[in-house]
């Protein structure tokens, strides 16, 4: 029996929506990974960048490309000085303290975009934009086959970099333990700001994947809220749970936009999280003990 | 310098110790008393709305502050107990009834919430009660018959035994009432060995279970009693808005929560008065400020919310323990002159203990 | 009648052993130290007694009632206070409080007493603080009573870990190595208070340790074990001379 093209048109668009969630859940693990701290200024930082993007094409009248690259840079370097800057200060204090350090860092960068941009949304104008193809019976936005390929690009880039390269195992050795990195020679501090900067270029690149789908706009970085339900529904920590989890979330949404009554669209992601939560407390794939005494 | 001379265990647990203790709140009192005979009209409604804020805030204390369970959707129990009450009172249900019955509606959800909630911790608890708060919202806008849905719904004048409080001046006494009569419960609890309890949870419950703590219990216990004040909190800031939205509880509402609990000091009724003073007070502060701003700057729109920020990070770098913690750096400093050092403040370095064992 | 009987217990992690088919008792008012290499599982069976895991199989009992199902918050009405290996102390609340949360177990009134702050309360409250003023006396803490516990030395906050252990008024004691990191004046003062409160509480005291002149010095029995299971038992010096235990810490 062949899916309707309803059904794959639905599927195809749960899989690009999912995929900017899976990438989204795969920088906030970088640096959860690395440095144990959730990072709530991710959404922040997100948006943050699609504005950064949108000024470069719109005031600066650059292409499309250009403006995903200093983005990308610019959101790098801003995750390398939180990092360095502050969330470096409060190692070792009680992991709420970073959370509500991550909060106020994202109450900031908020501020400051809405100073700097004003209320309105921008649309943001990329090259496939208005285009679809057609593969069979069904038509398939380009923009959506632009996210799903740029989304595996920069995981199998990450990848590679984490398998293949010295400075990427070295994050995954310090990911597992800091002080045995660190009496190995490893500088652990200042890996942990480059995972932090890798993490915000990813933000960067979900940012500008993202911007086109919805629009330029404060509330962008509502998607991180998504994203969690992502994480915990890959098992917080695991990269491939992450973008698992990302593509069911981004599936549940589109399906339940359809087939649920109004208003569950927005939520299902929330009502994910919790059923999950509920039924495996420490999450699927969950760390099993709890503290030693 | 003051030395502690008591003569018995009674007179040790007593809540003011010291005259001069009891002489500052008896002035403050006596302020707060006189306030609308004396502030402009626009403070008295101010204050009000800083009598309900902190309501809520000290709601959120007693779940994040006591027992450590970290909150971040608390204005969701605020949105149950003001729909809870503007429909009881559409029922013709009297207000003290309708305001307690309220807090119970928001305590049962609470117990609802607080069941799975205590299987999870940390981090996760965080992204439930967030997650609780974006659905409670949600329903709010959707569940017409109740809520008005997204339009809102319109809330009738407070009246107690027949009198209308819908005055600025009524309403500011009726908040004031409250508030002191809900501070005295929750110090007197929190000051006993349930509080004594909660604080154990918070800090250990391997140490707790071994001393017979149910934590579970307490756990659950705390999420209730939250639940229920800030639910009281919520009826109230009802009658202060007269007219309640789904938005009036967004996301916006609960991180002014966390940000008054985490700014005033967790751990302490004092500091949930204090943050709340500052949260409240802030976006007026702002306003004023704005006016001799160049007007480039102060036309623009995200500087309160940029502020908020800023000070929070400023809290959690340099004063962890809140408003509360410099306040009992003040008072040790006076009551121990010229003997302070600030070395008694100095707290070893201390070293989180990681969730993750490989 | 015994104050802990322990049989046949064995706690498995997964493919690990920790605790296998072990048996033990101990006498009402014995002092018992539990000796052996380090991961030879002492710690574990504290934490099997307590019920922080659940024994995969075996039975025990605390002065003649059966302990191996309770909850983890009931095993304090059978008698039974501990101390942690790692110190487990409130550390946001004074050592004060923190004696008064051993006495969480009396009864202080409901919440809605508290909450109107009955005279009972009170008086509840009066008696826990009598309660607990002896052991701050006992265990010389008064210099301490109403410092934060973050900011103590080491050698106090075990002594106040003790002392929280003994406002529960238990019946028997399971100390998690009472004496690492104290030093010797600190061990003396140890050694002094487990005989004191033996001989004058009549509390049962076992404790795991690994300083063998503290376990000579008090203890009347002493049981090494080694991979989760029993190689000896008996007074200090017949386990010291055992062949088995000495092959286990040299290695063989």
């Amino acid at each position: 029996m062949a899916l309707s093209a309803a059904l794959l048109q639905l599927i195809i668009n749960g899989v690009a929506v999912g995929t900017v969630y899976a990438l989204v859940a795969v920088g906030l693990v970088m640096t959860y990974r690395a440095t144990e701290v959730l990072n709530f200024a991710y959404g922040d930082v997100l948006m943050f960048s699609a504005f950064v993007g949108w000024g470069v094409t719109a005031w600066l009248g650059m292409p499309f490309w250009v403006a995903m690259l200093v983005a990308v840079v610019v959101a790098a370097a801003l995750s390398y000085a939180v990092d360095a800057g502050l969330m470096r200060r409060i190692v070792g204090q009680p992991h709420f303290a970073a959370v509500m350090l991550t909060i106020a860092i994202s109450f900031m960068l908020r501020g400051l975009v809405s100073m700097g941009f004003g209320p309105t949304s921008r649309g943001l104008d990329t090259p496939f934009s208005g285009h679809t193809s057609r593969f069979g019976g069904v038509v398939v936005a380009d923009i959506n086959l632009a996210i799903i390929g740029a989304a595996i690009l920069v995981t199998s880039v990450l990848f590679a970099f984490l398998r293949g390269t010295r400075l990427g195992v070295s994050i995954q050795a310090a990911s597992q333990n800091q002080l045995a990195a660190y009496l190995c020679g490893i500088r652990v501090k200042r890996l942990n700001s480059m995972v932090w900067a890798m993490s915000g270029a990813i933000a960067a690149v979900s940012g500008l994947l993202l911007a086109p789908l919805a629009l330029v706009d404060v509330g962008l970085w509502f998607v991180v809220l998504k994203a969690f339900a992502a994480l915990v529904l890959g098992g917080f920590g695991s990269m491939p749970g992450a973008i698992a989890g990302g593509l069911v979330i981004g599936l549940i949404e589109q399906f339940a936009g359809v087939y649920l009554p109004d208003g569950f669209k927005d939520v299902s992601a929330q009502l994910v999280l919790i059923g999950v939560l509920a039924v495996f407390p420490r999450g699927l794939l969950g760390e099993a003990h709890g503290r030693r005494v | 310098m003051r030395f502690a001379y008591d003569t018995s265990y009674a007179a040790a647990r007593r809540r003011l110790r010291y005259p001069a203790g009891r002489i500052a709140y008896a002035v403050l009192l006596a302020a707060l008393l006189a306030g609308p005979y004396v502030l402009p009209k626009f403070f008295v409604g101010e204050a009000a709305a800083l009598f309900i804020g902190c309501i809520m805030s000290l709601g959120l204390m007693v779940l994040t502050g006591f027992t450590g369970q970290v909150s971040l959707g608390h204005a969701a129990f605020a949105a149950i107990g003001a729909y809870a009450h503007v429909n009881l009172l559409g029922l013709g249900i009297p207000l003290p009834i309708s305001l307690a019955a309220s807090g119970a509606i928001a305590g049962a959800i609470g117990l609802l919430i607080g069941l799975p909630a205590i299987r999870v911790s940390g981090l996760y608890l965080a992204m439930v009660t967030l997650a609780f708060s974006l659905i409670v919202e949600q329903v709010a806008g959707r569940w017409k018959d109740i809520t008005g849905g997204y339009g809102g719904i319109a809330v009738p004048d407070p009246e107690l035994f027949g009198l209308t409080l819908g005055g600025l001046v009524p309403f500011y006494y009726l908040c004031l009432a409250i508030l002191l009569g809900l501070l005295l419960a929750l110090d007197n609890l929190l000051r006993g060995h349930i509080g004594r309890a909660f604080v154990g949870i918070r800090d250990s419950e391997a140490a707790s279970h071994a001393l017979g703590i149910w934590v579970a219990g307490y756990k659950v216990l705390a999420f209730v009693i939250s639940a229920f004040v800030t639910g009281i909190g919520g009826g109230l800031l009802a009658h202060q808005v007269q007219y309640v939205t789904p938005e009036g509880f967004s996301l916006n509402l609960s991180m002014e929560l966390t940000l008054m609990v985490v700014i005033g000091g967790l751990g302490s009724l004092r500091g949930a008065i204090l943050g709340a003073i500052l949260i409240s007070l802030l976006p007026t502060a702002i306003s004023r400020v704005k006016l001799i701003l160049p007007a480039s700057l102060a036309a623009q729109f995200g500087l309160e919310t940029f502020v908020f920020g800023l000070v929070l990070a400023l809290f959690v770098l340099f004063e962890p323990a809140g408003l509360n913690g410099r306040w009992v750096k003040l008072r040790t400093l006076l009551q121990t002159f010229p003997l302070y050092r600030r070395a008694t403040f100095v707290r070893g370095k201390t070293y989180a203990k990681s969730e993750r064992y490989r | 009648m015994k104050a802990l009987e322990v049989d046949d217990l064995t706690l498995r992690f997964r493919g690990l052993v920790a605790v296998n088919a072990l048996s033990f008792d101990v006498a009402e008012g014995e002092i018992f130290a539990i000796i052996g290499p380090n991961g030879a599982g002492k710690t574990s069976v504290f934490n099997v007694i307590t019920r922080i895991f659940p024994p995969s199989a075996g039975r025990i009992r605390a002065f003649g009632a059966d302990i191996t199902a309770i909850s983890r918050h009931h095993v304090v009405r059978h008698g039974i206070a501990r101390t942690f290996q790692n110190i487990e102390l409130f550390e946001g609340a004074s050592v004060l409080d923190n004696l008064l949360l051993g006495r969480h177990r009396f009864n202080h009134g409901g919440v809605l007493a508290q909450i109107a702050g009955l005279p009972r309360v009170g008086r509840a409250e009066d008696s826990s603080r009598a309660a607990v003023e002896d052991i701050i006396d006992r265990l010389d803490l008064s210099p301490f009573r109403n410092a934060p516990v973050a900011g103590l030395p080491y050698g106090v906050r075990k002594v106040v870990e003790l002392g929280r252990a003994l406002a529960t008024q238990p019946r028997l004691l399971l100390l998690d190595e009472p004496a690492s990191g104290l030093n010797p004046e600190e061990t003396r003062d140890l050694a002094f208070w487990i005989s004191d409160i033996r001989a004058e509480l009549g509390i049962t005291v076992v404790m795991v340790e690994h300083d063998m002149s503290l376990v000579s010095a008090v203890a009347d029995r002493v049981l090494c074990l080694s991979m989760g299971q029993r190689l000896a038992i008996g007074t200090a010096s017949e386990v010291q001379g055992d062949a088995a235990v000495i092959a286990a810490y040299l290695g063989t």
